[in-house]
């Protein structure tokens, strides 16, 4: 029953000799083996490796705050010597040839990195379903999406198949899935983390951060990977504070801002009803509940998908099948050969959004859409600053619906954008936000409700404080699916 | 401009021609017609008044970040040619892109 324990409870247990690194390893190797034939939520295993660092670790004095902890990882982060697919035929056969700082730093910390996780191809999506290898299920009605980018993370959390997980976030691919699928998803502060190997989708807004159990454990992975980077010249010097200490302050007198436009039409009832009651729930902890406005909220998803996919084209250029990834089956010359490898290596989504970008940066096109979506950015960041001068958080939804089906929405790739209404000015404004378990619906399947607290750019302790206080308060958390 | 693979607002082909992206027929026409229906609702942000508002292209924008001009270790040879598709003596092989 060890896969069952906490990020939290796992160290402690190590720490007290009363498991070894390896057994944690082996005990989440057989979860996997029972529950993935149904989940599908890793690409690779990398159990082998796993075990040896565990060793490793077990011969070690257990000083790291995590050591001996497995932690998964998504597929789009570097880890010498393993695969990063990044869920994309381009990448399939890839072997990252250094470790992220992240991994750097998780090592750093004690932990065992074990695990590859699935995605939406190259982050792009919201269901985990352009994976070019295989579908996640959400742990909580096999029938339904995960969420995504970062699917494969919040499936395999929530169905203890690791104790934490790190995904990536570019708008809303860490929350989302969270929510969908019962777990704790920090997206932090643009600069926080580095993003020195990850796999650049849109570089002014991917971010590294936790999917885990509890608030505690995403305080905990977030002390571990936090920091300033000479590898990444995006990252920022400030002091990195040990979020821990932040979780079980009272969070009465707290000020916590509800946006207006965000409670409007669009707003499934049935998840209105169950955010109505967590917000009551804050009202009932001491917290001061006042209305904000986010004026610019309507136009966040036409500014994201203009500024995300305009850098996702420029990113997505390197893959032309010269130095790594897929290069196509005997190549003409060098334009045939870009051109095929392209057409092969890359998924439908992947394909829209190369043409969306290269079109909005296009000559006669760039200052009407992509200058102009910069500038709209800019008030959309003046938004959170003025909401943040009259309150210490933000609460929202984090996603607009519950988990939907497999196929839903595949075909209408404009109604699945408009579903990341709640996360992606978070990600354009660069600042923190975290989507914690907050209730149930109960038709047609009994699925999970995200709630989302927003913090503004280093708010990561407010936003966990807040965050730990409900989950301490409700039962949310400990309830577990099905499988 | 107007043939099935151009929507109204997009000219899908010839955007493909600038990404280097091969599309069949069948594509090029569900993209013009996905693309079309997003960039409509993109136009949106043409209503706005933007006049005078600084454009922001990192949302905590950092000035002069820079390091100490010193040689250090890149990735080894080895390592950098492991993930290439067609190697020879520790070059990439590309197709050839001279004339004789």
């Amino acid at each position: 029953m060890a896969h069952r324990l906490s990020l939290r409870e796992a160290a402690e247990n190590i720490r007290q000799r009363k498991l070894s690194s390896v057994e944690l390893v082996q005990a989440l190797h057989t979860r996997i083996r029972k529950i993935e034939p149904k989940l599908e939520a890793f690409l690779h295993d990398d159990f082998d490796l796993a075990v040896k660092q565990a060793a490793q670790r077990d011969a070690q004095p257990a000083d790291g705050p995590l050591h001996g902890v497995p932690v998964a990882i998504k597929d789009n982060i570097s880890s010498a010597g393993r695969p990063c697919t990044c869920a994309s035929m381009m990448l399939k056969d890839y072997v990252a040839p250094y470790d992220a700082t992240v991994i750097r730093k998780l090592e750093t910390a004690g932990a065992v990195v074990f695990g590859r996780l699935n995605m939406d191809e190259f982050a792009m999506g919201s269901s985990t379903e352009n994976s070019a290898f295989q579908k996640t299920k959400n742990p909580w009605d096999l029938a339904r999406i995960p969420g995504g980018s970062s699917g494969g993370a919040a499936a395999a959390v929530a169905a203890d198949e690791c104790f934490g997980a790190l995904g990536s976030d570019t708008g809303g691919s860490i929350r989302q899935p969270a929510a969908f699928c019962g777990c704790v998803g920090l997206k932090p502060t643009y600069g926080r983390v580095s993003r020195f190997g990850l796999v650049a989708f849109a570089s002014s807004l991917d971010q590294i951060g936790p999917v885990t159990k509890t608030a505690y454990d995403s305080a905990l992975l977030l002390n571990a990977i936090s920091g300033v980077d000479p590898m990444d010249s995006s990252s920022l010097p400030q002091p990195v504070p040990d979020y821990t200490k932040y979780l079980g302050r009272d969070i009465k007198g707290l000020k916590l801002g509800l946006p207006k436009e965000y409670f409007i039409e669009g707003l499934d009832p049935r998840v209105k009803q169950v955010i109505d009651q967590a917000i009551r729930h804050f009202g009932s902890l001491g917290a001061k509940l006042v209305e904000i406005s986010l004026p610019q909220t309507p136009h966040a998803v036409a500014t994201y998908y203009v500024i995300a996919t305009a850098e996702a084209s420029s990113n997505l250029a390197r893959y032309d099948g010269v130095r790594y990834g897929l290069r196509t089956e005997k190549p003409g010359d060098v334009l045939d050969m870009y051109f095929r490898t392209r057409a092969e290596g890359f998924g439908p989504e992947v394909k829209r959004r190369i043409i969306l970008g290269t079109y909005v940066l296009s000559s006669g096109y760039y200052d009407a859409y992509y200058l102009r979506a910069q500038k709209v950015r800019t008030l959309i960041r003046r938004d959170f600053e003025k909401a943040f001068t009259q309150c210490d958080a933000i609460l929202t939804p984090t996603s607009p619906t519950v988990a939907f089906k497999f196929g839903e929405k595949t075909d209408d790739p404009l109604q699945m954008y408009l579903a990341d209404i709640y996360t992606i000015a978070v990600n354009l404004a660069g600042i923190c936000g975290i989507s914690v378990p907050c209730g149930f619906v109960e038709k047609p399947a009994r699925l999970p409700v995200g709630l989302q607290i927003l913090g503004p750019a280093f708010g990561e302790p407010i936003i966990l404080q807040v965050a730990h206080a409900y989950e301490q308060s409700t039962p949310w958390h400990l309830e577990k699916p099905n499988l | 401009m107007s043939t099935n693979n151009s929507g109204k607002k997009i000219d899908v082909a010839y955007v493909a021609q600038l990404a280097r992206l091969e599309l069949t027929g069948e594509e090029r026409v569900r993209l013009a017609g996905q693309l079309d229906r997003i960039l409509e609702y993109v136009d949106q942000l043409r209503q706005l008044n933007v006049d005078g508002i600084e454009p922001t292209a990192h949302a905590i924008p950092q000035v002069n970040v820079f390091r100490s001009d010193e040689a250090r270790p890149g990735l080894p040879l080895k390592e950098a040619l492991k993930n290439a598709p067609q190697r020879m003596n520790d070059l990439f092989v590309v197709p050839k892109v001279v004339e004789d």
